[in-house]
């Protein structure tokens, strides 16, 4: 495995107000890794996502994702420059169906232009035809290919954390970053996106994971960094962080 | 056309009734001069007048449905750009630009002035989408209103260009480069070059191919990239943005294509009255056009259609028949002494037509209270509404499944 950044974070300092959220955190994600990030609630780590999506920029620090500054970049840019995410709280667009959703996420890959769709030209329904196919094979992907029409908000919980993967994937990123992708499961659908998470990685996708669940964590993650109070508090393997005192006190309190 | 013929036959109305309602418009569109020709005896004339300013209608509901309905950003100013396309038709198709500080008058054919408009107004649309973009809701729907005052105000003020109240009169009559006459109008069997169209018929058929023309257009544009680029901004911005969707350009795009239908409506609007004036284009016009488009079913095509000729019919000719009415039932009825005025009663004519908008104001209140997503709605809609029962969806898809 190569050890190529694919994500450098640099003296990252977010601020709201006199809150400061994230404070002076660098870190690197090598290509092909899952790396993980943990920490206790309100420890800053949703708001480093949304500094490198772009949909909260950060107040000073750099992000290279591939070696090119995106902190500030709109986070449109931010997904057509190949990082895409999930989200703490299922954002899905709930009134269309499994399949629209993704074709929203194949929206920056497609090519029609204006002109193309108000005359339905040939190119175009051809494209709609190809993103269709690919949307489907998604589906198939994430294992829920049996909800392709139904609405999104209909499909039990599970089956919207996997479109939301699926819709994430379609934006064809090479950096995907899963914002607590196992909340509320049960042990077995744990079970299966840790499997999941490992066949995004074979094809390619580098995964940037934020997780609660230990299991999944230690179980999954080749790295993991520890945030709390939006400081970098340990950074290693799984087993290295596992054992971090700092990390215990920041979890279970100090010793007496 | 087999598949789409194939496709209608095979969908159910019940579940999805679009290709029904669709079916029906055309063929009400293409046989209403017949329907005109018997209701009237012979002279369908005024009926094919009323036809094509329900027409005007009808573009500008199909353009604030695109706004509203499929991007989700509510605008109570369209009016405006009805405005500019009917200024704009106004202003290069008559003898007023001589009359102005520019003293020389441009007459550039109406077919042109059509696509020229809808550039005007397009761009206006970006215009005035531009400062609204970074807001939302309520605060983007102030905003529009706003410039919806604007824009008639500063056709009324600016009077060395505009003629102020007073409008613009006098526009350009369409003309066709050549056309042929024969028997069947009443002439000679010739070829007659600029052919200048006063026949209501004409407007009407003009009309319906604007109308055709856009309902095609936009529904080609709702099933593509851009129109599930809206659907995902309607529904939640932050995470359209998050997925690579450009929320600026999505939405401002959004305000020049619904824009650009006015501009074909204004400019139909002015050739057809010849005369354009300030006091056309106001405030009640941006919310008959909304009330339209929610009566219709916000975002469904052919219900926004349905709902703009409904509430068109209710408006413009259920209720200033009202009065009539009123008089004629009481005499049928015996009770004569009604039509007479006494004391405080005004007589039932005159009661009937102060209670219009009474009237007008109870369909609506009943519409809304029976069906609250609107006549046809689109099915997105129709689920948002029934948040709650859903639960049957789901039991179907586990039949499909074990099925």
């Amino acid at each position: 495995m190569s050890e190529e950044t694919i994500l450098r974070l640099d003296h990252v300092v977010k601020r709201f107000g006199g809150l400061v959220a994230v404070n002076d955190v660098s870190f690197d994600v090598k290509k092909g890794e899952v790396f993980a990030l943990i920490g206790p609630n309100g420890a800053g780590k949703t708001t480093l996502f949304n500094g490198v999506t772009g949909l909260l920029p950060p107040t000073s620090g750099s992000v290279l994702f591939e070696g090119r500054e995106i902190a500030g970049t709109k986070p449109h840019k931010v997904a057509e420059l190949g990082i895409a995410r999930t989200f703490q709280n299922i954002r899905l667009f709930e009134y269309m169906t499994a399949l629209e959703n993704i074709l929203v996420g194949e929206h920056c890959r497609m090519r029609a232009k204006l002109w193309d769709s108000l005359f339905k030209l040939p190119r175009e329904r051809r494209e709609e035809q190809e993103v269709t196919e690919r949307a489907l094979e998604l589906l198939r992907f994430v294992g829920i290919e049996r909800w392709a029409n139904s609405y999104a908000r209909n499909l039990p919980y599970g089956g919207q954390r996997r479109l939301e993967i699926a819709r994430a994937l379609a934006t064809r990123p090479r950096l995907l970053l899963l914002d607590e992708p196992a909340a509320g499961f049960t042990p077995q659908e744990k079970v299966e996106l840790m499997r999941l998470v490992g066949k995004i990685l074979e094809s390619g996708v580098t995964v940037f994971l934020i997780e609660h669940d230990m299991k999944v964590v230690m179980g999954i993650s080749k790295r993991i960094v520890v945030l709390d109070h939006g400081e970098l508090i340990a950074e290693g393997t799984p087993d290295e962080v596992r054992n971090n005192p700092r990390v215990i006190e920041a979890y279970l309190g100090k010793q007496h | 056309m087999r598949t789409w013929f194939r496709r209608v036959w095979e969908t159910d109305p019940r579940r999805d009734p679009n290709s029904v309602v669709y079916i029906l418009l055309a063929f009400f569109g293409l046989t209403f001069p017949i329907i005109a020709n018997v209701l009237s005896g012979g002279s369908p004339g005024f009926l094919l007048s009323v036809a094509g300013d329900a027409g005007v209608y009808l573009l500008l509901t199909l353009g604030l449905n695109v706004v509203v309905g499929m991007a989700g950003l509510l605008d109570l100013g369209y009016a405006a750009f009805f405005a500019i396309g009917a200024y704009t038709y106004a202003f290069i198709a008559s003898n007023h630009l001589a009359v102005t500080p520019l003293h020389t008058a441009l007459h550039v054919p109406f077919w042109i002035v059509l696509i020229i408009a809808l550039f005007v107004a397009a761009s206006f649309g970006v215009i005035l989408g531009a400062p609204t973009l970074r807001l939302r809701g309520d605060y983007l729907a102030i905003v529009t209103l706003g410039f919806g005052e604007i824009v008639p105000r500063v056709f009324k003020n600016a009077a060395t260009w505009t003629s102020g109240v007073n409008g613009i009169s006098a526009l350009d009559t369409p003309v066709l480069p050549f056309w042929i006459q024969g028997p069947w109008s009443g002439d000679r069997l010739e070829i007659v070059q600029n052919f200048k169209i006063f026949d209501p018929l004409a407007y009407y058929v003009i009309m319906l191919v604007l109308v055709v023309t856009c309902v095609v257009l936009v529904r080609n544009l709702q099933n593509s990239r851009m129109g599930r680029a809206w659907a995902a901004i309607r529904e939640d911005e932050v995470a359209a943005a998050a997925m690579g969707v450009n929320t600026v350009q999505a939405k401002l795009l959004a305000f020049a294509i619904g824009a650009a239908f006015s501009g074909f409506a204004g400019t139909f609007y002015g050739a057809k009255l010849s005369l354009v004036s300030p006091e056309n284009f106001g405030f009640s016009v941006s919310i008959t056009v909304l009330v339209m488009v929610v009566l219709g079913g916000m975002g469904n095509i052919p219900g926004v259609m349905a709902g703009s000729l409904l509430v068109y019919y209710v408006i413009f000719i259920l209720l200033p028949m009202l009065p009539d009415t009123a008089t004629s039932v009481a005499n049928a009825l015996g009770l004569s002494g009604l039509t007479q005025s006494s004391g405080d009663f005004p007589g039932i004519g005159e009661f009937a037509s102060r209670l219009k908008f009474l009237v007008f104001g109870l369909i609506l209140v009943v519409v809304m209270l029976v069906r609250p997503e609107g006549l046809l709605p689109s099915r997105e809609r129709q689920q948002e509404l029934k948040k709650g029962t859903h639960d049957d969806t789901i039991i179907e898809d586990v039949q499909a499944e074990v099925g």
